[in-house]
C-alpha cells in the first residue's frame, strides 16, 4: 500500500486567505471527475458522521451549487455557491456557508499534471476580512466537536 | 477501532479528566477519586485518551501514574490543525475513490 500523501494548510495570520496542498496518486482527469461527477462527489466532501446531500449541482462555468451536510441528530448545516470556472485545470467557485450568511470566500482550485499519472491539487481561498477567514478556521462545520475544543481551550489556558 | 483525538475529547468526563490532570501528575486510583462516575469508567477514559497519544501512563512500583501529554494538547488546541484534519479526511477518501476509478477503467 503506497503511504498516504500529506495534506498541508498555510493560514499565515493577520492575512484573509489560506491555502491547502494535496498530492494525488492518480491523473488529473481523475481527480477533476471526482470533483464534477455528483455520486462521487457526495462520498468524499462530506465530514466524517455526516450525510452529505447535494441540492443543486450545475459543475459548469456560470453553475450553481447548493448542498447540505446533516448530522445524526438530524441538524443541517447548509452551503451554497456559484462556478466561476470550471476545467481540468483551475476550478474557481464561491462558497457562503448558510449559518453566516452573506460571508463569502472565493476558491481557486489548481490541478497540476505531475510525472508518473500524479496530480498535485493547490486550494487558495481568498475571504472578505481576516475575521472572515479565521472564523470560517474556527467553526468549521463540525460544531459539536468545535464546541469540545472550545472547553480544551479554557483546560489550556486554566494551566 | 481508530482511535482519533476528535472522539477523545468529545466526551465530557475525558475533558474533565484532561483538565485535572493538566494541573497535576495523578495514579489511576487519584483521577478516579476525583470523579463520581465508576472506576472502571474511569479506567476506559483514560485508556481511551492513552491510546489518542493525549497522556501517558507509567508504572512506578505499584502505582500507575497518568500524566497529560502537553504538547500533544496544544497540537490539538491548533485550529488551523483541525481545519487541515478536516481536509485530509476529506482527501483520504478521495484517494480510495481515485484508486476505484483507475481500477475501473
Amino acid at each position: 500500500m503506497p503511504s498516504k500523501n500529506k495534506t498541508t494548510v498555510t493560514a499565515e495570520s493577520g492575512k484573509q486567505e489560506l491555502f491547502i496542498t494535496r498530492e494525488f496518486d492518480a491523473p488529473r482527469k481523475l481527480v477533476f471527475k471526482a470533483h464534477i461527477d455528483p455520486k462521487l462527489y457526495v462520498q468524499w466532501l462530506g465530514p466524517h458522521g455526516y450525510e452529505m446531500i447535494l441540492e443543486t449541482f450545475e459543475p459548469i462555468s456560470g453553475g450553481k451549487y447548493r448542498y447540505i451536510h446533516k448530522n445524526k441528530d438530524g441538524q443541517e448545516f447548509g452551503f451554497h455557491g456559484a462556478f466561476h470556472e470550471m476545467s481540468e485545470e483551475v476550478m474557481i467557485q464561491t462558497f457562503e456557508f448558510e449559518g453566516y450568511p452573506g460571508h463569502v470566500s472565493l476558491d481557486c482550485m489548481t490541478l497540476k499534471e505531475l510525472p508518473g499519472n500524479r496530480t498535485k491539487v493547490t486550494i487558495h481561498s481568498v475571504f472578505q476580512s481576516v475575521s472572515d477567514r479565521d472564523g470560517m478556521i474556527q467553526n468549521g462545520m463540525e460544531k459539536g466537536v468545535s464546541e469540545g475544543y472550545e472547553r480544551l481551550d479554557d483546560i489550556l489556558e486554566g494551566i | 477501532m481508530r482511535r482519533d483525538v476528535f472522539q477523545a475529547i468529545a466526551d465530557p468526563n475525558r475533558r474533565a479528566i484532561l483538565g485535572l490532570l493538566a494541573k497535576q501528575r495523578l495514579t489511576l486510583n487519584g483521577v478516579a477519586n476525583s470523579f463520581h462516575i465508576s472506576r472502571p469508567a474511569v479506567s476506559r477514559h483514560v485508556k481511551i485518551l492513552a491510546e489518542c497519544g493525549l497522556l501517558y501512563i507509567s508504572q512506578q512500583g505499584r502505582e500507575r501514574y497518568c500524566e497529560v501529554r502537553l504538547d500533544k494538547l496544544r497540537e490539538v488546541s491548533d485550529w488551523v490543525e483541525q481545519y487541515r484534519q478536516l481536509w485530509e479526511q476529506r482527501f483520504d477518501r478521495l484517494d480510495d475513490i481515485l484508486e476505484e476509478m483507475k481500477k475501473e477503467k
